[in-house]
């Protein structure tokens, strides 16, 4: 976490991150550029709301969830290094990737690590289970206002009942992960970053 | 195939009524119904009538009508040259219907064979019997009759219906295959041909030079849109791979078209005196014809568009309109011989978005089943000529190597095609396509009628081996359509080509995916990436602007908040008509009680069509049509209906779905205010909190909404500077919140109370309206005492959502007290009928569940349960879990304290402004107590869920 301070990429940082996470050279510095004009205060790292300036972000129904999870737990400010590493989930899982040596850890990009992202923005206690209030604010969240809270409340009923196999009334990450297992996850949950 | 075949024989009976009476020897009622309206003398002399017609085959009536048969006034007249062509042409339709009906009766059979396989074989058949009785093909399939009618409307579905998003998002691949693709099988395949004509493997009897064979590689190169459309349909493979093949099998119209008019034109001037301007004057052709016929597509679907924003008042013009536009659009890139596939393609695609805003529900229904139908009929008709086509042995001249050879070029060029500009897209596409899609990609070229009208269309003086071309495409077209369509289904099976299945996603994967895609969205946003989506916002930002403003009515464009609040307003107005209708219906003295049992279902809609014609104006039927009432209903549907017209769109990935035969109800655009004004609350509370230093609130479970998740977040976190400016977004909810009120205003009009339809565990908390919610109907104490009970097994409860159900409790209230007993025993017994065994009952929590979000259709089943349960008020343990999971059942019941008898007067629609926490809709929650089971019958029918 050296780069606190500094404005500029030093190659040494360049070459950790890429091994980090996998991104190419070029991605890192395009990246960063995009960091550094998000930086407006220009101390090297990201707050709240630098992330909040971003317009598009404002009309995104999960939006400051998403900001959230950029943020290391009880840290409001995030540097280069944390924003790539948040960023890395969003790879696409490369086909040579998939038969890399697999003693050096999941990559971030790993479908895994994708849907723990994703449990992560559900789970905000951080108690690794999804209950049926945490369900139901991203429901809310992300539903129209004409749908009632009651219908809603059905509909977590439903999403928890489905999902639930241990009768704890609350998605583990594991009942997450397997009421998920149909779903192209390393697809869905990528995007193509520029080379 | 009997009925088919004298069916055939009918309509051939002008032109072969010699025939007529031969086969109809074998065919017994045949004969009897046709000349049932000619004289008896002709029907008794059957002999007569050939020997006539066999002398005179065309102007038949004559036969009947004749002088011959004596003078006089005749009672019946044989007028067969009056009705002929409408009448031959009515039944042939006939035919391709039955022939669709019959063929969708075996359901093994269909999923084995495509229905387009089985059409031309139909084809083949008709057109061998036509053969054999008249001597000479009588029908095929006409060039003009194609280009004009039929093919128009199934280029008019698929464009007006094409997934736009899905489509521009893989746009850059459709356009490659398109062009690139196109034209690189119609050069190769057409110097391949000329190549092999040299070596002389292609007889020589062919007469074809170089500009023969580039002529016939060009209009047999082009994948066709009508055989992609009816074999993929039936394969569903994924939905990008079929919108890759079907959108290249449009747009390489524009190419297939020039190529075509600028071979043609060389062909006619002669190979020699092709100068090189012409092919620099055939590149601009492409260009014009292609932008051309997109631009006119596109401004004829703005014409569209405009003109719909003032059908107000006319609405059964709408779908009219869109119908003539759209036919339009195509008919005058035919006048001015650009693209017209591009130009309708381009206008459906177009003009989609207003016109679904601007017309009214009703009229977007009858749009999308003309369409349907149009195209599914002109579908079967192509293909049954297409096989009828083919028995004219005088039309064809049969050489093997060249129909061998063009089979196999046309196959190995596609392979290669596709393999090498899948090689060079991959570069750029985030979901590369792997070998696998390449495959089908490569096995999906079909080419089809379009191909063969055009060779039909040839110039046989000009191009000399005419009729050995309509041979080899006519095989190639059989051969694509009927062994690759008959084989693609395997095929892909057997290559687990990833499929669009038909497994619904279950609800989490539903909410789930869609997160997905809003965290994808706001990485990108995040990351800077500005490509595709950084253009495609530049373009919504437009049409938000000016587009929309222009094109769409005030009244939609305006108010956003209007179409959310549009289902509602369906939904309350029905109830006033029901309201009204009580009356209406207790003097028309309909059998009611009959009503309970599922097959009287046509009373029901019998009940709605009585109201809809007493003019009550209003749309009872949402979506009627789209539901079969006798059908089971699925207790996950409503789940589903609800989803998906309530979850926010992302902006990409969203669910795509293109079928003829299915119809997706389309969702607009508000939401975007709608989460702007909610994170713009939410952080300006924590704004708030952190600055009064406010400490937190009372956290009770009633409050809990999504905003304090983030509260308790920024409360730990001081905040520098609230960058946003936050005046704004403060004052839009307030509006919305307004808008809220007028809205509950409304509801008081009409006099709709809200009642609830839980009390809380304890039983004093009756419902306090009771009388009030039977005010609604007008017709008090006529409510049996203890039909809820009954009422809550009856198997129509199923179908949540369905308004005619609606209807038929509404009117189970207003039936005549000496009814009342009749009721009774029929809801008894109905009720032994439907107690234990039955699986799914209503007392299934989830179905509870699904009964609580079909809600407000059933108003007055709220009413009768609160009349009906007074003695005995409900628990809310009908809620309870088959564990009996206990802090569930007290969330639940937490929940449900919540949900207080309101009367919309009692709520002053700005007390829920500021809190956010305590925001309601002031929706009815006049809702069906029929759902809920009373306690006594709870433990009986409780089961283990299903899941």
């Amino acid at each position: 976490m050296g780069s606190r301070a500094s404005s500029l990429l030093r190659e040494e940082d360049i070459e950790e991150i890429k091994k980090e996470t996998g991104f190419s050279h070029s991605q890192i510095t395009r990246l960063y550029s995009r960091f550094h004009s998000l930086d407006k205060g220009e101390n090297g790292a990201l707050s709240r709301e630098d992330f909040q300036r971003i317009p598009e972000l404002a009309i995104n129904p999960l939006g400051d969830r998403i900001i959230n999870a950029f943020f290391p737990e009880g840290e409001d400010q995030v540097n280069f290094r944390g924003f790539m590493r948040t960023l890395a989930h969003f790879r696409p899982v490369e086909d040579n990737e998939k038969n890399k040596d697999p003693n050096s850890g999941e990559p971030l990009n790993s479908r895994n690590n994708k849907l723990l992202f994703a449990f992560r923005l559900y789970d905000l206690d951080r108690d690794d289970k999804i209950s049926r209030d945490e369900l139901l604010q991203v429901l809310r969240m992300m539903v129209g206002v004409n749908i009632s809270d009651e219908q809603l409340g059905s509909i977590a009923d439903r999403t928890i009942q489905e999902a639930d196999t241990n009768g704890d009334m609350s998605i583990s990450f594991s009942e997450f992960i397997k009421v998920l297992e149909k779903v192209d996850v390393e697809q869905k949950m990528s995007i193509r970053f520029l080379h | 195939m009997l009925i088919c075949t004298w069916l055939l024989l009918v309509c051939s009976v002008g032109e072969t009524a010699a025939d007529l009476y031969v086969k109809g020897a074998s065919v017994p009622p045949e004969p009897s119904r046709t000349p049932s309206r000619s004289s008896p003398e002709e029907y008794g002399n059957p002999g007569s009538a050939v020997a006539r017609s066999a002398e005179a085959p065309a102007p038949t009536a004559e036969d009947g009508a004749s002088p011959r048969h004596g003078g006089g006034y005749r009672i019946v007249q044989w007028e067969w040259s009056y009705v002929q062509t409408p009448y031959i042409i009515a039944l042939w339709l006939l035919v391709a219907s039955v022939a669709k009906i019959l063929f969708h009766f075996s359901q093994r059979f269909t999923t084995l064979v495509p229905e387009s396989c089985v059409l031309i074989l139909l084809g083949l058949v008709l057109g061998g019997i036509v053969l054999f009785a008249s001597k000479k093909q009588l029908y095929q399939l006409d060039p003009g009759l194609f280009f004009l009618f039929l093919l128009p409307t199934i280029v008019g579905d698929a464009g007006y219906f094409m997934p736009a998003r899905l489509f521009f998002d893989n746009l850059g691949a459709i356009l490659m295959y398109a062009v690139v693709g196109t034209l690189w099988n119609a050069f190769c395949t057409g110097f391949c041909l000329y190549g092999v004509k040299l070596a002389g493997v292609i007889d020589d009897r062919v007469e074809a030079g170089l500009m023969d064979f580039l002529l016939f590689g060009a209009l047999i190169s082009a994948v066709d849109p009508v055989a992609v459309i009816a074999v993929f349909e039936e394969v569903h493979v994924n939905e990008m791979l079929f919108i890759i093949v079907f959108g290249e099998s449009l747009l390489n119209d524009a190419v297939t078209v020039v190529l075509y008019k600028v071979y043609i034109s060389f062909v006619e001037v002669g190979p020699g005196n092709v100068h090189t301007a012409d092919y620099f004057k055939g590149v601009v052709s492409f260009l014009v014809v292609s932008l051309g016929g997109t631009l006119v597509g596109l401004v004829f679907a703005m014409i569209l568009a405009f003109v719909t924003r003032f059908t107000k008042r006319v609405r059964i013009m709408e779908p009219l309109l869109v119908f003539l536009l759209v036919y339009l659009a195509y008919l005058t890139a035919e006048l001015f011989s650009l693209s017209a596939i591009l130009s309708m393609t381009f206008c459906g695609l177009g003009c989609n978005k207003y016109v679904e805003a601007n017309i009214s529900q009703k009229s977007r229904t009858t749009v999308k089943y003309t369409m349907k139908t149009l195209a599914s009929i002109a579908e079967t008709i192509i293909f049954i000529f297409l096989g009828i086509s083919a028995v004219d042995k005088s039309k064809w001249a049969w050489d093997t190597g060249l129909i061998v050879c063009t089979l196999i070029f046309i196959f190995v060029f596609r392979a290669i095609g596709v393999a090498g500009q899948t090689w060079i897209l991959n570069k750029f596409r985030l979901v590369p396509l792997d070998k696998i899609d390449q495959v089908v990609m490569s096995y999906g070229g079909l080419r089809g009628a379009v191909a063969f009208a055009l060779v039909v269309l040839l110039d046989g003086g000009q191009v000399k081996a005419k009729d050995y071309f309509v041979a080899a495409t006519i095989v190639v077209v059989f051969f694509t359509v009927m062994f690759q369509g008959l084989t693609i289904k395997p095929l892909v099976t057997w290559l687990k080509v990833p499929r669009s299945t038909n497994r619904k996603p279950t609800v989490n994967e539903e909410i789930h995916e869609r997160a997905f895609d809003h965290i994808l969205a706001a990485v990108e946003d995040i990351a800077g990436l500005n490509g595709y989506h950084h253009w495609r916002d530049k373009w919504e930002h437009f049409d938000r602007n000016y587009l929309s403003k222009m094109l769409m009515r005030k009244s939609v464009y305006g108010k956003s908040e209007l179409w959310e609040a549009c289902q509602k307003i369906n939904i309350r107005d029905a109830i006033s008509v029901i309201d009204q209708g009580g009356n209406v219906l207790t003097s028309a003295r309909l059998s009611l009680p009959s009503m309970v049992s599922r097959a009287s279902f046509p009373e029901v809609t019998n009940v709605t069509n009585y109201l809809r014609e007493n003019g009550s104006g209003v749309c009872l039927d949402l979506q009627a049509i789209d539901t079969n009432p006798g059908a089971k209903v699925e207790e996950e549907t409503e789940t589903h209906r609800v989803l998906a017209g309530n979850l926010y769109k992302p902006r990409r990935r969203y669910q795509a779905h293109y079928s003829r035969h299915f119809m997706t109800v389309r969702d607009q655009e508000r939401q975007e205010r709608e989460v702007f004004q909610r994170n713009m609350r939410s952080r300006l509370e924590s704004f708030k909190s952190t600055q009064y230093k406010r400490h937190k609130k009372d956290r009770s479970q009633k409050k809990r909404k999504g905003s304090d998740a983030k509260e308790q977040d920024a409360n730990d976190k001081p905040r520098r500077n609230v960058s946003w400016h936050d005046k704004d977004p403060v004052v839009v909810p307030l509006e919305s919140e307004e808008e809220m009120g007028e809205h509950s205003e409304k509801e008081e009009d009409v006099g709709i109370v809200f009642v609830a339809r839980k009390t809380s565990e304890t039983p004093k908390e009756r419902p306090s309206s009771v009388s009030a919610a039977l005010e609604v109907c007008q017709s008090p104490s006529v409510a049996p005492p203890s039909p809820t009970c009954g009422e809550k097994n009856l198997p129509w409860k199923g179908g949540v959502g369905v308004l005619p159900p609606c209807v038929s409790v509404e009117a189970t209230k207003i039936i005549p007290v000496d009814l009342q007993q009749a009721w009774n025993q029929s809801i008894s017994s109905l009720e032994s009928l439907s107690s234990p065994p039955v699986p799914q009952e209503p007392q299934h929590p989830r179905v509870s569940a699904l009964s609580r979000l079909g809600g407000p259709l059933r108003p007055a089943a709220a009413g009768q349960g609160g009349s009906g349960t007074g003695p005995t008020p409900l628990t809310s343990r009908q809620f309870q879990f088959p564990g009996g999971k206990e802090e569930e059942e007290s969330a639940l019941s937490l929940h449900l304290q919540e949900v207080q008898p309101l009367m919309s007067s009692m709520r002053p629609p700005s007390s829920t402004t500021q809190i956010p926490g305590k925001r309601r809709n002031p929706r009815m929650y006049l809702r069906s107590l029929v759902t809920t089971p009373p306690s006594a019958r709870e433990p009986k029918s409780r089961g283990p869920t299903q899941l």
